[in-house]
């Protein structure tokens, strides 16, 4: 299928959202995934997969890109792409790490490690877009106050009902009481809809994060079969 | 349809010849599994196969190691697009389990710790194909590639490497495992792109 990019936006100083106009493409559920190839003009192709950010079933939908240093494709997307270009798409992909409003009343907790707040971004968005009341809480990792993406927009959900935390492992924000640390235990316990509630758990982010945090998590009671992980290295 | 990007250079330099369509070369060892990590001890791994009649066998995993392990040295292809080259793998054949068992299946499904399943074809299964492995580059397996053992399947793509792998059933049908009744392709070739159903 072809897409064309819509819209672009900054996000953080390595990362840039894109949004592509895709009309044949078929509505997506929170939480899937797209493949992109890119082709040069003598024929060469270059394949990723990108998971969505935007809503279920929305049109553009949208990706954020992180560019990795020496990357193949990411460096194109994040700093090259323009409005008007086109690519190819395939997709949406994927019906495991997905949330659908349908799902009714039992709580969910998303747990984003960097770059893996996008999919769960979908979930949040699906949310709001469907004017579901399902209670959402969103622990977000994030190395410093630079790379949080969609800030603004997580503000305002916290001000509408999603409980939003945000944890640096680095460098805290000016001002903060906080202390730079990874998430552990302690904040799992302190930030999450507690195992006794049965939530789901989404968990999306680079693999020690999301080891880390699911052993964690089923050492604390939360039932394996709620839990979902997508998580992924460098997508160069 | 010819789509071009404008200014895309990509890495065609370094294009090998060994990599199917699609898929670029990866040098560290990405992780992908749809939920936690199984964490089994050896000594708790117990390892069944069953046929098509419902016959069974099971294996102890001193009893896996006494069928004779082999070496594997091969390329590794992830549906997501990721290759890996020159990887060495230790493990025992599925051959071996397979020798004395009388059976006229046409198809396989894998099983896991956490309840993972995959399928594949007799065709692509047996004959020096797939391999119950147990060490990567020399050093045991590790929980979330999968240790202490996983399916090797290198010529498919790698979610048909099935982790924590525990058990296989014959069938007589084919059956979609847990990613193929979610849209991914029952067979899995990477030089074919089957991706997707």
């Amino acid at each position: 299928m072809t897409a064309t990019v819509v819209s672009e936006r900054r996000e953080t100083a390595t990362a840039r959202t894109l949004r592509f106009s895709v009309p044949d493409i078929r509505p997506a559920v929170a939480g899937q995934r797209i493949d992109i190839r890119l082709s040069g003009d003598d024929g060469y192709t270059a394949q990723r997969s990108y998971s969505l950010s935007s809503a279920a079933g929305a049109d553009p939908i949208e990706i954020t890109v992180e560019r990795f240093k020496d990357g193949e494709v990411s460096p194109y997307l994040v700093d090259d792409i323009t409005v008007g270009d086109m690519l190819e798409v395939r997709g949406p992909i994927g019906g495991w790490l997905v949330w659908r409003p349908e799902e009714g009343a039992r709580p969910v907790q998303l747990i984003a490690g960097g770059s893996g707040v996008a999919p769960l971004m979908s979930m949040l968005r699906t949310r709001e877009a469907a004017g579901s009341t399902t209670p959402f809480r969103l622990l977000y990792g994030v190395t410093d106050p630079d790379r949080v993406y969609y800030s603004d927009e997580l503000a305002h959900l916290a001000e509408h009902g999603v409980t939003v935390d945000i944890r640096y492992s680095r460098r805290v924000p000016e001002g903060s009481a906080l202390t730079p640390r990874r998430i552990g235990r302690e904040d799992l316990e302190a930030l999450t809809v507690p195992a006794s509630e049965q939530p789901w758990v989404f968990v999306c982010g680079p693999t020690g994060f999301v080891e880390a945090v699911s052993d964690a998590l089923l050492a604390m009671g939360y039932d394996e079969q709620r839990i979902r992980t997508e998580r992924f290295g460098p997508t160069s | 349809m010819a789509i071009f990007s404008p200014g895309f250079r990509g890495r065609r330099h370094e294009r090998n010849p060994d990599l199917p369509p699609g898929q670029y070369e990866e040098h560290g060892f990405p992780v992908l599994t749809a939920g936690p990590t199984q964490r089994v001890r050896t000594d708790d791994w117990k390892f069944t196969l069953t046929t098509e009649t419902g016959e069974s066998k099971s294996w102890s995993w001193d009893d896996m190691m006494a069928l004779g392990p082999e070496t594997i040295d091969t390329n590794i292809h992830c549906v997501t697009s990721w290759s890996k080259f020159g990887t060495t793998w230790r493990g025992v054949s599925v051959d071996k389990l397979l020798a004395d068992v009388d059976t006229k299946a046409g198809y396989v499904m894998a099983g896991s710790y956490g309840g993972y399943t995959t399928n594949l074809p007799m065709a692509d299964f047996t004959g020096g194909q797939a391999w119950v492995a147990f060490e990567f580059d020399g050093a045991p397996l590790a929980a979330e590639h999968g240790g202490p053992a996983r399916l090797l399947v290198p010529h498919l793509y790698f979610w048909k490497s099935a982790k924590w792998v525990n058990s296989l059933t014959l069938m007589t049908h084919d059956q979609a495992g847990f990613w193929e009744s979610l849209g991914y392709n029952m067979h899995g070739d990477p030089w074919l792109e089957e991706r997707y159903s």
